[in-house]
């Protein structure tokens, strides 16, 4: 309805605030008496802290405090918590180390805080945190998996012996193994993910601000869901009650889930801002986040498909060994299992899947979900194997999919998924029509006539989103529910605010949640406000990462409206004496249809807030809250095909053509689903050609900065060609699936399956750099 | 940053004089070195004496067989000289390949060579078309100029004011771009001077910073086209070798990387 609704390609609200500079972010917040923190850190992988000497810094000019591990521990701030249970195939938990926000004792990766400086200025705090003596014992260190499961290796927390979190497993072993007894062909596949920094635009940052007469803190904090954030800091790390603790999360420059979790700088400053009794602003440098976020991926896994003579996919056997990183990281737990091991069935009818995943503890940053989280590595493995199956079977890769494709739903996999709804043939199909596959071999003989590798690859991705159902999650040993909340206050004018516990940092909800309103009412969307990130004005809501804030927080919103428009309806009836089953909703007024009677939205809002003339016992306002909590994941399919070409001279890949068809189910703006499936296949391209986080055997991280790790540039990446295919999601009210993560899940393995279709080598590791390539066509020298 | 202090120089001779007053001062022409070095406290000059604005020192003259580039001028006022693109084309090329257009609004060439860093553009050039390296002090042929990675023979308080290049007879720069820096991952400037002589320098490649390829410079003095480097192999021996480019990789950049910038000179 109306040409801002559903369906309509609005410009983004946001934008001017953002592209003129007026965006509000946590670092541009200045309170009065704010002091600056600086983290002392280690610059060891792996070290016993003998000692820490303040007294020099304390003499430095505008120094307020130095604060230390051993004091955040005296003050009984909880260790950082992992929200999400996961239990190893002989039922014991996963064995966790300690990780208090500051280390009192060891440090286990470069660059974990020991202390804090206090300071008036930041360059102040920069000052004195370098006359901070720290006495280390320097240890030896695991610095990757193979090194940390290695015999004799560095022992990094007492609780896990060997290094090992969990070794857990999913799927029916036996069934498997029987699959690929009777298989006529096998195909195996050993794969690394490599390991990604998440790298937002802005920085981690937070301000603590204690306010001594009413007891109460307020932590300003670049989060993607500050009423999470609360949570844990009350009822875990007992630095403020619930009640007495109030979030913000302002604009937010990005996030890509490495915003999702409470890091230990949050922590401190909001503790540090009672002990020094002033706020406490702490904005992180580059160098802060290529060391301390949460890092992506990286994983190690051998991979085996069972097939029977006609070429139908028996069983899939995988395993896979998942760095944590020096500490559990809040969902850390749940990334590489039930993130992960749950999509490896990927689009295809599998009948038998066993996987097994050793979690395993290494001296480097803690690693978490990041833009796709345990998808894009499923999704590799899956399809990179399908393209691998093709090739060794002799077969075009686009008919082994199509083979063995899911056509029936709904669908339950081996691995706890149940897909509802998809149509994966006509995915593929627009995506083979928009590339001209049939046009394929004729251009790859011509680029070869003038010296170029062309290749094709293909992914056919899908992923669970919408995350995700209380229920199903609790099960599965989550420590929260997954549901969302929202509250549509029509005002006395008639103007319409949107409180939602999702957060927007950079997804253009404010655009998007005010569409749904335009196509309920009629209304301009400049009508309607959204309201975020505030723990003070939002009642709760479990924040934005999963491709879940439309299925899930756009649905508890229509949820809340519907109840607003049921009580406006009656509202009208009684204005226009008229019956509220024959009241229809229209370009911003009630009508009795049929009739020329109408009343407009805002005498309709004024009526009910006057209150002069409403139907006997019906209570004043307009205003109506609800909580949506999903019956089921949502899940976005599609196909990728990516054309490129590799100089054989130089290794360096060019694209020709990147075709992405996707089925998010009902798109509410096409321009912003666009944008960000732009985004998304260009951090997956990243992930395939450019980005790699190295660290060195001594754990030193060598790509900590731009001058290293390779971000893709406007230049690196095509100009991508985008195909919608629809299958509306019969899970939730608007049909939507969510459409933030598939680039990044899909992204990847058609990248890899077009390059080592071009040099003719499928032996090839991400990142795909010219170095790496050239070695793979001719050979190590 | 650590605090500095901070001046104008109005002239070379005022420069002298500022730096030699400062107790560990540092000269700052583009900064695109040294501000960033400084940002992250890894650098904590003194007194730091800006060359950028002092007009002697900006401009550049084309006369008869030799180009005179002054040390403060920026890469993109040499990329886009017109005369500089008639008379020494692959030197404007080079220019306007280095860093991204925030770069060569502020990076001047003087800066480039004094830090001689080893994936720098410049040195290639300089190196390859046997360039003077003009100072407030003396002339340096470009041999003797480049002692190593970030390792100039400039002395202590030198200027860099000029470097003079013989227009060639030919000449071509071609590079390939470090995945995360942009920098050279190698690059290979090609010249052939108006005697006949060759001489091919390589960047980003050496461990001890800009090169000269030997092997390249026979091959193509005796013929003069990319394919007279078909059969060359160029040695890893003393090749940087890193996650970016193995020292094999980088050894066979510079001979693709020759082969490219004698395609494009022609």
């Amino acid at each position: 309805m109306g040409v801002e609704g559903i369906g309509a390609s609005v410009v983004r609200k946001e934008d001017r605030r953002f592209i003129t500079g007026k965006g509000r972010y946590v670092d541009d917040i200045k309170l009065q008496g704010m002091t600056h923190a600086h983290f002392v850190r280690s610059p060891h992988a792996h070290a016993k802290v003998k000692g820490i000497d303040s007294s020099a810094a304390l003499k430095m000019p505008g120094v307020v405090a130095v604060l230390t591990g051993q004091q955040i521990v005296d003050d009984k701030v909880g260790n950082l918590i992992c929200g999400w249970a996961i239990h190893s195939k002989d039922g014991t938990p996963m064995k966790m180390g300690a990780w208090p926000a500051m280390a009192p004792e060891t440090v286990r990766f470069v660059g974990q805080a020991v202390a804090v400086v206090i300071a008036e200025t930041k360059n102040q705090a920069k000052d004195a945190a370098e006359a901070v003596v720290v006495d280390y014992e320097e240890l030896p260190a695991a610095s990757d998996i193979r090194a940390a499961i290695a015999p004799g290796a560095p022992q990094l927390h007492p609780e896990a012996p060997g290094n090992v979190v969990y070794d857990w497993e999913i799927g029916d072993k036996n069934a498997t193994n029987e699959a690929f007894s009777k298989a006529a062909n096998v195909v195996t596949l050993e794969l690394t993910n490599n390991r990604l920094v998440p790298n937002a635009m802005e920085p981690r940052a937070a301000i603590g601000d204690y306010n001594d007469a009413e007891e109460h803190f307020t932590l300003y904090t670049t989060s993607q869901n500050p009423h999470v954030a609360r949570l844990v800091l009350s009822a875990f790390y007992n630095i403020a009650p619930e009640h007495k603790l109030r979030v913000i999360a302002p604009d937010v420059g990005g996030g890509f889930g490495s915003k999702i979790f409470i890091y230990p700088e949050e922590m401190v400053a909001l503790w540090a801002s009672k002990k020094v009794n002033r706020p406490v602003k702490w904005t992180g440098d580059r160098t802060e986040a290529f060391l301390t976020d949460a890092h992506g991926r990286d994983h190690l896994t051998k991979a085996e498909l069972a097939f029977d003579k006609d070429n139908k996919i028996l069983g899939l056997r995988v395993s896979t060994h998942a760095n944590f990183g020096a500490y559990m990281s809040l969902f850390s737990s749940s990334v590489p299992t039930y993130l992960y091991a749950t999509l490896l069935s990927g689009q295809y009818n599998i009948p038998a899947i066993y996987a097994e995943v050793m979690g395993v503890y290494t001296n480097t940053s803690p690693v978490d979900a990041y833009r796709g989280a345990g998808r894009p590595e499923a999704s590799f493995v899956i399809e990179r194997l399908m393209e691998t199956s093709a090739r060794q079977l002799k077969v075009d890769p686009a008919e082994l999919r199509r083979k063995n494709f899911v056509t029936v739903f709904p669908h339950q996999t081996p691995v706890i998924m149940a897909y509802d709804i998809g149509d994966f043939n006509a995915s593929l199909d627009a995506a083979l029509k928009t590339i001209d596959y049939a046009g394929f071999p004729a251009r790859q003989a011509k680029a070869k006539s003038e010296g170029k590798l062309r290749g094709i690859g293909f992914s056919c991705y899908i992923e669970a989103c919408g995350i995700a159902p209380s229920k199903a999650v609790g099960s599965l040993g989550a420590g929260v529910g997954l549901w969302e909340s929202a509250e549509v206050r029509v005002n006395p004018v008639g103007t319409i605010e949107i409180l939602t516990g999702s957060h927007s940092h950079g997804q253009g909800h404010e655009t998007t949640f005010s569409q749904l309103i335009a196509e309920r009412l009629g209304v301009p969307i400049s009508q309607v406000q959204i309201i975020h990130g505030d723990t003070d004005k939002v009642q709760f809501g479990m924040g934005t990462y999963g491709s879940r804030s439309l299925a899930v927080g756009g649905s508890a919103i229509i949820k809340a409206m519907e109840k607003v428009e049921a009580k406006a309806k009656k509202i009208a009836a009684h204005a226009l004496e008229a019956s509220e089953d024959d009241i229809v909703i229209e370009n911003g007024e009630f009508k009795v249809t049929g009739t020329d009677k109408s009343i407009a939205l805002p005498m309709v809002a004024l009526a009910a807030y006057t209150a002069h003339n409403l139907p006997d016992g019906m209570e004043p306002g307009l205003k109506e809250s609800a909580f949506y909590d999903p019956s089921n994941f949502t899940f976005p399919a599609g196909t990728y095909i990516c054309e490129l070409e590799v100089d054989p001279g130089t290794g360096k890949t060019s694209f020709v053509n990147f075709v992405a068809a996707d089925d998010f189910g009902r798109l509410i703006n096409p321009m912003i689903v666009e944008g960000q499936v732009h985004g998304g296949l260009t951090q997956g391209i990243g992930q395939a050609l450019l980005e790699g986080a190295v660290y060195d055997s001594t754990g030193q991280l060598v790509t900590a900065s731009f001058m290293d790790y390779a971000m893709p540039r406007a230049d690196d990446v095509p100009s991508y060609k985008l195909q919608h295919t629809t299958t509306l999601c019969p899970g939730n009210p608007l049909g939507v699936k969510g459409c933030g993560e598939a680039g990044a899940i899909g992204a990847s393995a058609a990248v890899i399956n077009a390059i080592t279709n071009a040099i003719g080598n499928n032996k090839l590791e991400m990142p795909a750099t010219p170095d790496r390539v050239w070695h793979a066509i001719h050979g190590q020298a | 940053m650590y605090e500095t202090h901070y001046h104008r120089a109005s002239s070379v001779e005022d420069a002298a004089a500022l730096f030699a007053k400062g107790s560990d001062a540092k000269f700052l022409a583009g900064g695109q070195t040294l501000l960033p070095v400084m940002k992250q406290r890894l650098a904590a000059p003194t007194d730091v004496v800006d060359l950028a604005k002092i007009p002697a020192m900006i401009g550049v003259e084309v006369s008869g067989d030799t180009v005179t580039i002054k040390a403060a001028t920026t890469h993109y006022d040499v990329a886009t000289n017109t005369a500089l693109q008639k008379t020494l084309p692959a030197l404007a090329h080079l220019a306007g390949m280095i860093g991204d257009p925030a770069v060569r609004y502020r990076g001047t060439i003087g800066g480039s060579l004094a830090n001689n860093d080893p994936a720098a553009d410049y040195p290639a050039a300089v190196l390859a078309l046997n360039a003077t390296v003009k100072t407030n002090k003396r002339s340096i042929s470009a041999e003797d100029f480049f002692k190593g990675l970030f390792t100039t023979a400039l002395e202590d308080g030198e200027i860099i004011t000029a470097v003079s290049f013989p227009v060639p007879a030919k000449a071509g720069y071609a590079k390939f771009r470090h995945p995360a820096s942009r920098f050279a991952l190698t690059g290979v400037f090609v010249a052939k001077s108006k005697s006949g002589d060759v001489r091919v320098a390589a960047t980003g490649a050496s461990q001890n910073g800009v090169m000269r390829v030997p092997s390249i410079e026979q091959a193509l003095k005796a013929n003069w086209s990319a394919s007279a480097l078909d059969g060359i192999k160029v040695s890893a021996d003393g090749l940087m070798s890193d996650i970016h480019g193995a020292a094999d990789y980088r050894a066979n950049l510079i001979k693709v990387m020759a082969q490219r910038a004698v395609t494009e000179a022609g």
